[in-house]
């Protein structure tokens, strides 16, 4: 058992309309290496969950194997966790969507848990557009092996013992956006003022979010010559687009700049208002979101933002016409058709 | 599809008179027959066909018509991996005693493909009969003295009555059906109510299949001698019975044990399984006021995503299995270690196909006993049960998710080719309205409100399960599911004893569930001087044998394993018997080893009779197979 965190309440913390404070939805202590991007990811979903006011036991927090997989043991110690098996998240949230659609569902992943081992997973999940929120905890490197490159690695990013990737990378971004993901989103693990807002959209969209944070990694790709570097990442971070979350029944009262804002509200009532770097920039314009990711790409920048977002998606549970109560909650009366029934059918096997 | 055409084609060329038929000279079948050589409902027969030309639904009738004449039949069904164009046969045993496994000796071969002609003659046994298609001359040197060659102008009688060439086709194989109407005097009247039964929406396909018959019936009555020797009589064996397929009854199993979610990867030949319950769940399924399921069905991107799937929404609280194939599970093996370990339920239809590798994917085998056991990487031990027929895929696929959740652990239902693709005749299924599913120990809010704590893997019960909890259902049922070393709190640890703990506790569990799972069935003689042991498909086979070598003089007890891990009463049997027969139908033994590494068995008292070409057993194979070991002494 982890050492538990010491029971000190802070007078200044707020509870939350479950009466709740931002206490309340954090996990265990990290152990993750001191200044991993992970751990910030891991604050911002804290406060995303706290702020929207999610009771902990109607989470379900999931991952795969690997660094990034480990975190959902520091966040919200009330929701139900799965650590299940490298790159098989995406099925086994599925499933378990499938059975129960009234939980929250976030999923917590790495570049090696998503775009090798689990990509097959990762892109069914997104075409089925599972109602769930996908993280992808982007470090370019296998931290728990040692410093592997990893498939988001970019050519010519260094290894620590200074070897060059030679391999081009996948975006899952991009990936996800060619699936037919919903809800896509970038940032950046040192922001947390942008990742928060994206956060709580995705975890309020209906459908499948993917959220690419890049999360340096500071043990094994954290030196000169990685792009996956801190460094490197703020010098050639560019923020697209611009999330602030507003939620259900609240006004929107921050002034924007005359045709650089579009809002768009999502499933639960809540809306998204979206600033953008660009005026002509349209986040619901599918092949434009793409066009935009090869735009910067072949700059060397890292486009930052929620970059598509698709309402009214149906999600999996729409497509297949499932009953709106969850399946695990329907009464074994319901489900067994009977002695009668059997008679009946039976007759048709002579 | 060439070749029939040309062959076609020169039927045509040949006019409407039959061609070389030794049928035309005169009336061959001997009915010269005394009552003697008479043998009513007691006789095999093998059609031999091409895939795809539409003789599944032609033999299927067939074999529908002879139980419904209350006559006990089985039909095999042996198929190529092909969608059309390859040689496929089907195999039709009647026994009025009721013994139906295969036969291998063929009473009657129906040779419907030229291409395999010259294996299907060789096929007939000594004194039997060869139905051929005469609309074109028979190759002298294909015939065999001591075999009656029947010969109807399918193809003529057929384009004489259809225009388009792919009825041309398909009805070749009803017109035969009608052949065999008069020569096996079968009763018209049921084959007639069947076509009506089957074609009811359908009323041109009704006519043509109607005139097929009829050709076929007239052609023979006229031409040939009826009936043959070989011949059928109404009986009543057959009444309370119904006809019915493993899969389809693993689907109804599914459906009455109240699984909602399903998913599953597309397999030979499993794929039954998951169409059929998708059909009964759209029957049963749907709610009357809203028109939604309550069920969902998902085909998986693989079968690592399927068990992955099926693990999600257990953990979930809802019922929930996966249909596949020894490939399958070998893909699946990764996340069923998981299950086994998180102790999360999980129910594996495992529709047993010929392996290793791809192997033989439309053959029968056990091939995956040892697999399904011991699946998944470290210490992993599985509940197994062996359906024999459908009745039991039935009833086990039920007992599979009471035990599943009880035991909260993957539990494989390992059903064959044979049992899940072929019709065979079953009692009735019962079903009994007061039945609730064992939903093992799962704590409600209530009883979680009471509680201080709630540690996940502590306080066993006398099965050795600690109580789970659903996500979503309070916030003191809260805990970290894990596949990494975890201690009886549920907390991640990598210190032995804490690792230990937990570990011997599943083996605990898994031993308690030998006296959970269904018993063996056990059927005991007096004076028996040696033992039989078998599982699932073997049954009908293993039963016939034991009563052809009692009446040989050689008495056996038998049991048939229904379930692994084994009870009291499997050790009981074997320790009972001195000199042990183990039928199964794989190379390496795989049943035997597993009873020799199980229980405390000595391994020198197992005999194996392996078959294992990929055809369903026969019951000589286990008759041999005995004899000849008793006679070496």
């Amino acid at each position: 058992m982890p050492t538990p965190k010491p029971a000190v309440a802070h007078p200044n913390l707020k509870p939350n309309k479950v009466g709740l404070t931002l206490r309340d939805y954090e996990g265990a202590p990290s152990t993750l290496c001191a200044g991993c991007g992970h751990d910030s990811i891991t604050a911002a979903i804290v406060r995303s969950f706290y702020e929207l006011d999610t009771p902990p036991h109607m989470i379900a927090k999931l991952s795969g194997i690997g660094c990034s997989s480990k975190t959902p043991t520091y966040f919200v110690s009330g929701a139900h966790g799965f650590n299940s098996a490298h790159g098989r998240m995406p099925s086994i949230a599925t499933g378990a969507a499938a059975a129960n659609r009234e939980l929250t569902y976030i999923g917590i992943s790495g570049d090696g848990d998503s775009l090798s081992i689990g990509i097959g997973q990762l892109a069914h999940a997104v075409r089925r557009n599972v109602d769930m929120v996908y993280v992808v905890e982007n470090n370019g490197v296998y931290g728990l092996t040692k410093g592997q490159f990893s498939a988001s690695a970019d050519v010519g990013s260094k290894s620590k013992r200074g070897e060059a990737n030679r391999f081009s990378p996948i975006d899952p971004c991009a990936l996800a956006l060619d699936l037919g993901a919903t809800f896509v989103a970038r940032s950046f693990s040192g922001d947390k003022a942008q990742l928060v807002p994206i956060l709580k959209a995705a975890l309020s969209h209906k459908g499948f979010a993917l959220i690419d944070v890049i999360s340096p990694c500071v043990t094994f790709n954290d030196h000169e010559g990685s792009t996956k570097s801190y460094l490197h990442t703020r010098k050639h971070l560019l923020k697209v687009v611009q999330a602030d979350f507003v939620p259900p029944a609240q006004e929107i009262t921050a002034t924007y700049e005359e045709g650089t804002t579009i809002t768009v509200t999502l499933h639960d009532g809540s809306a998204v208002r979206l600033r953008k770097l660009s005026p002509e920039y349209d986040p619901s314009d599918r092949a434009r979101a793409t066009e935009l990711l090869e735009h910067h790409r072949v700059r060397g920048e890292v486009a930052t933002g929620l970059l598509f977002v698709e309402k009214r998606a149906a999600d999996m549970h729409d497509i297949s016409g499932t009953t709106d109560v969850p399946l695990c909650k329907v009464p074994y009366e319901k489900l067994c058709p009977g002695q009668a029934e059997l008679d009946k059918l039976q007759q048709a096997f002579r | 599809m060439e070749r029939q055409d040309q062959l076609e084609r020169r039927a045509l060329e040949d006019g409407a008179r039959p061609s070389g038929s030794r049928a035309a000279a005169g009336k061959p079948g001997p009915s010269k027959g005394s009552a003697a050589d008479v043998r009513t409902n007691d006789f095999a027969l093998k059609l031999a066909n091409v895939n795809g030309t539409g003789s599944a639904s032609a033999n299927g009738l067939l074999m529908q018509a002879i139980f419904r004449m209350g006559i006990p039949v089985s039909g095999k069904n042996l198929f190529p991996s092909n969608i059309q164009g390859l040689p496929t046969w089907y195999e039709v045993r009647v026994n009025k005693s009721g013994h139906v496994s295969r036969a291998l000796d063929y009473d009657l071969v129906i040779a419907m493909n030229a291409e395999t002609y010259v294996r299907d003659v060789k096929e007939v046994r000594s004194g039997g009969w060869l139905l051929y298609d005469s609309s074109w001359p028979l190759d002298e040197s294909l015939s065999r003295p001591d075999v009656t060659f029947l010969g109807v102008p399918l193809a003529q009688l057929c384009n004489g009555i259809f225009k388009d060439s792919r009825e041309r086709i398909l009805m070749k194989n009803i017109a035969y059906l009608g052949a065999l109407v008069a020569l096996l005097d079968i009763d018209m009247h049921v084959i007639d109510e069947l076509l009506d039964e089957k074609f009811s929406k359908k009323k041109a396909l009704r006519d043509s299949n109607h005139a097929a018959v009829r050709a076929g019936y007239d052609y023979a009555k006229q031409h040939l001698e009826c009936p043959l020797p070989i011949r059928l009589e109404k009986m009543h064996a057959t009444d309370d019975r119904i006809l019915i397929d493993g899969n389809t009854a693993t689907a109804l199993g599914c459906v009455y044990a109240g699984a909602t979610v399903a998913a599953w990867y597309p397999i030979t030949p499993s794929t039954s399984v998951m169409d059929a319950f998708k059909e009964f769940c759209n029957s049963y399924r749907r709610d009357p006021e809203t028109g939604k399921n309550n069920f969902c069905i998902l085909q998986a991107e693989d079968e690592l995503a399927a068990i992955g799937m099926v693990i999600g929404a257990s953990w979930n609280g809802a019922r929930s299995f996966t249909s596949t194939s020894g490939p399958g599970i070998s893909l699946m093996s990764e996340l069923i270690g998981l299950a086994y370990y998180a102790e999360i339920p999980a129910v594996i239809v495992d529709v047993q196909r010929t392996g290793p590798s791809t192997g033989m994917p439309t053959r029968t085998q056990q091939g995956d006993i040892m697999m399904a056991a011991y699946a998944s990487h470290g210490d992993t031990k599985h509940i197994v049960l062996f359906p024999a027929n459908p009745e039991e895929c039935f009833t086990l696929s039920v007992a599979a998710f009471d035990l599943a959740e009880r035991f909260q652990t993957p539990v494989f239902m390992l059903s064959d080719l044979d049992i899940g693709m072929n019709d065979w005749v079953c009692p009735r299924f019962k079903w009994d309205d007061n039945y609730r599913p064992n939903r093992g120990r799962v704590l409600t809010a209530a009883e979680l409100e009471k509680l201080a704590r709630f540690h996940r893997y502590a306080n066993e019960n006398a099965d050795h399960v600690a109580a789970r909890t659903l996500p979503g259902v309070h916030s003191k049922g809260a805990f970290f599911t894990r596949g990494s070393g975890h201690n009886k709190y549920g907390g991640y640890t990598e210190i032995p004893d804490e690792y230990q703990e937990v570990m011997d506790r599943l083996l605990r569990k898994h031993r308690a569930a030998g006296n959970a799972v269904p018993e063996p069935v056990i059927r005991m003689q007096t004076d028996a001087t040696f033992g039989i042991v078998s599982v699932g498909g073997c049954d009908p086979a293993v039963r016939e044998a034991v009563a052809v070598l009692a009446e040989r003089g050689i008495v056996a007890d038998y049991m048939r394993i229904r379930a692994f891990p084994f009870g009291d009463n499997v050790s009981k049997f074997l320790a009972a018997h001195d000199r042990i027969f183990v039928v199964e139908q794989n190379r390496d033994a795989q049943l035997k080893s597993l009873l020799t590494l199980e229980t405390e068995v000595p391994k020198e008292k197992l005999h194996s009779i392996l078959v294992y070409g990929g055809f369903p057993l026969s019951s000589r194979h286990v008759v041999d197979g005995v004899t000849s070991h008793l006679e070496r002494g």
